[in-house]
């Protein structure tokens, strides 16, 4: 035993109980230096451009009408979007789970077509299908529905875009939840309303938010597809369009502020989502 | 980061081209991708065969304030060939990569063909559209770019304006309020000018679009096959894309003999040539009058005359704040 060696202290002899596995401090090192180089760097580059501008003209760049216009509409639109999904996609989760049919598979695998997609694809796509003369908008404008160059359209495309997200959050834990449970429920009397709204809804309700969050922050910074489709009219300007033009003004501070303020915004959202879903899972385990 | 980024493109693209003689980067906007494939096979035959050196031009194109950023930003473009002078006054401005008198450099502001804003119409001109007037009447779909984005846009707002100005013995508060009827007409702001032909030609949005000559004269003679017809304003701006030798770049390449000698080639017979070809209206008076077909003539006004310069005009109409904001703040 070489001087000076102290007998390690009882936290740390527990923590090295509870790490039964070798190389924790290497993987953990590697974890670190990775989310930092991919991760925190590119946001820290972000935050101290931002600084190198006075505060006040950042703050006035982040708050003009038309950047507030923009975050309004941005924030809108991903909701609803997200909302959408929530539902259906919760939905065909459900289904891809619980039955057995012929296609289910293909319909498993096509879930993800929109990961794999080029977003500009997408809302090339789906402008064409919804313009005023596409095989769906020439049915649907005459009857005042605009899925084209129109909030709807930016709706639609997120919709896409964010599906997977909420699908393919919920349906491992809809793998393992067991049908027992369900069957125990009805065997102690709960009809199938009561099965759903005191069983099934409080334990997937977590692991739904998650996905809503998810396709909520993928659609607040989606760019590819909506400009396709949102008709870039002053009305339909999201939010990462408005740091394109302060781009091409030369405006590299407004972009900045732009950009820092819509990280804020969705971090804020997340986290609140966040905090939504640990309430959600207390009130599951009472 | 972007500046990273650019850094390590570059350092991975001269690894690439080390083995080859010279390399000229002509960094470019929307519209002249065709052009360019075609100027730079006369160009490459002239340089072999004057100075018997091999030349492998690269180009690159986007929009046009996008590709004076990524200069900026890095990008190490021997010439840049953009569509208006604003963008090349930036490489000055935030880079100091050229000297302020660049449009001096090089004959006719720098500009070694011209264009102009004209409109296409669907064929047959169903809605009678004959001049700027007829743009701002109810139930009139204008399809443009989004000036914010596009350099042909900018041109094609100034068109719009200058001829309203021209019309109302320059009276700013008539041209404004014809500006904003104008942009109440309009459905949808693509992008790029590419965008607009797209959704105007293709998805068949909207009565008329307002673009460049080159674009609109592209689309009735080789894409849309008689769908479509051409309509010249009465008065229209001409519009001049400029291009300039980068100074920091080329002499880091050492490439200033080619790029100063690619530039002069512009303004040969040759190339006016091509030019005409691709629907820009060549600089030198006999092939114009060669073309006359092609490019009939119309009474024009430029930018200098009616808005003084690119910078003033960017400023009171472009920048945040500018004309362009107020009027499309009351579109809502």
């Amino acid at each position: 035993m070489p001087h000076g060696y102290n007998p390690p202290s009882s936290a740390k002899s527990v923590g090295r109980r509870f790490n039964p596995l070798p190389g924790f401090h290497r993987t953990l090192g590697f974890t670190i230096f990775y989310l930092s180089i991919i991760v925190l760097l590119p946001i820290a580059v972000l935050v101290l451009r931002a600084a190198e501008v006075p505060p006040k003209k950042l703050l006035e760049a982040a708050f003009n009408p038309q950047a507030i216009a923009a975050y309004e509409f941005s924030i809108w639109s991903s909701l609803a979007a997200a909302a959408v999904n929530l539902v259906f996609g919760s939905l065909m989760a459900w289904v891809i789970v619980r039955y057995r049919f012929p296609g289910r598979r293909l319909l498993d695998g096509l879930i993800d077509f929109p990961f794999a997609l080029p977003t500009a694809v997408a809302g090339l796509t789906l402008a064409n299908l919804f313009s005023e003369h596409g095989w769906l908008g020439r049915y649907l404008t005459p009857l005042g529905i605009h899925g084209a160059y129109s909030q709807l359209g930016v709706i639609i495309a997120l919709t896409f875009v964010g599906l997977p997200f909420s699908v393919r959050t919920l349906q491992p834990v809809l793998e393992h939840f067991d049908p027992l449970v369900e069957e125990a429920a009805a065997s102690l009397g709960a009809g199938r309303l009561r099965t759903f709204v005191s069983v099934i809804a409080p334990t997937l309700m977590p692991t739904m938010l998650t996905g809503f969050g998810l396709a909520f922050a993928r659609a607040l910074g989606e760019y590819g597809s909506i400009v396709f489709i949102s008709g870039n009219l002053p009305d339909t300007q999201i939010a990462p369009m408005l740091i394109v033009v302060r781009l091409d003004e030369y405006d590299y501070a407004g972009a900045m502020a732009v950009a820092l303020a819509l990280m804020v915004l969705s971090f804020a959202l997340l986290y609140l989502l966040n905090r939504l879903q640990e309430w959600s899972a207390k009130f599951q385990q009472s | 980061m972007r500046r990273f980024a650019s850094l390590i493109l570059f350092a991975l693209a001269s690894l690439a081209a080390s083995a080859a003689e010279f390399n000229l980067l002509n960094v470019s906007y929307d519209p002249t991708r065709e052009f360019y494939v075609d100027v730079n096979e006369a160009f490459t035959k002239m340089w072999k065969a004057k100075t018997g050196n091999e030349v492998t031009i690269q180009q690159s194109h986007a929009g046009s304030a996008k590709q004076a950023r990524a200069v900026i930003d890095g990008l190490q473009a021997d010439v840049v060939t953009l569509a208006l002078a604003y963008d090349i006054d930036a490489l000055h401005d935030k880079a100091g990569l050229l000297p302020a008198d660049w449009q001096k450099r090089l004959p006719d502001n720098s500009a070694p063909y011209t264009s102009t804003i004209i409109f296409l119409v669907k064929h047959g001109n169903p809605k009678g559209i004959k001049d700027w007037d007829d743009l701002v009447r109810p139930g009139v779909g204008v399809v443009v770019p989004n000036p914010k984005t596009s350099g042909g846009a900018r041109w094609a707002y100034l068109a719009a304006y200058g001829a309203a100005l021209k019309k109302n013995h320059g009276d700013t508060n008539a041209a404004t309020k014809y500006i904003t009827q104008f942009y109440r007409n309009v459905p949808v702001l693509d992008v790029g000018a590419r965008g607009s032909t797209t959704t105007f030609a293709q998805r068949g949005i909207g009565d008329v679009l307002v673009g460049w000559e080159n674009e609109a004269l592209l689309v009735q003679r080789e894409i849309g096959q008689g769908q479509f017809d051409v309509v010249y304003p009465s008065i229209s701006i001409v519009a001049e894309p400029p291009v300039a030798v980068v100074d920091k770049y080329v002499d880091a390449h050492g490439t200033r003999a080619i790029a100063e000698g690619y530039l002069h080639f512009l303004y040969t017979p040759e190339a006016q040539e091509i030019a005409a070809a691709h629907f820009q209206r060549p600089r030198l008076a006999a092939a114009l009058e060669k073309h006359r077909d092609t490019f009939p003539k119309i009474e024009t006004f430029t930018i200098d005359e009616l808005f003084g310069g690119w910078r003033n005009a960017q400023k009171i109409h472009f920048d945040d704040g500018g004309i362009f904001d107020q009027i499309s703040g009351k579109r809502r």
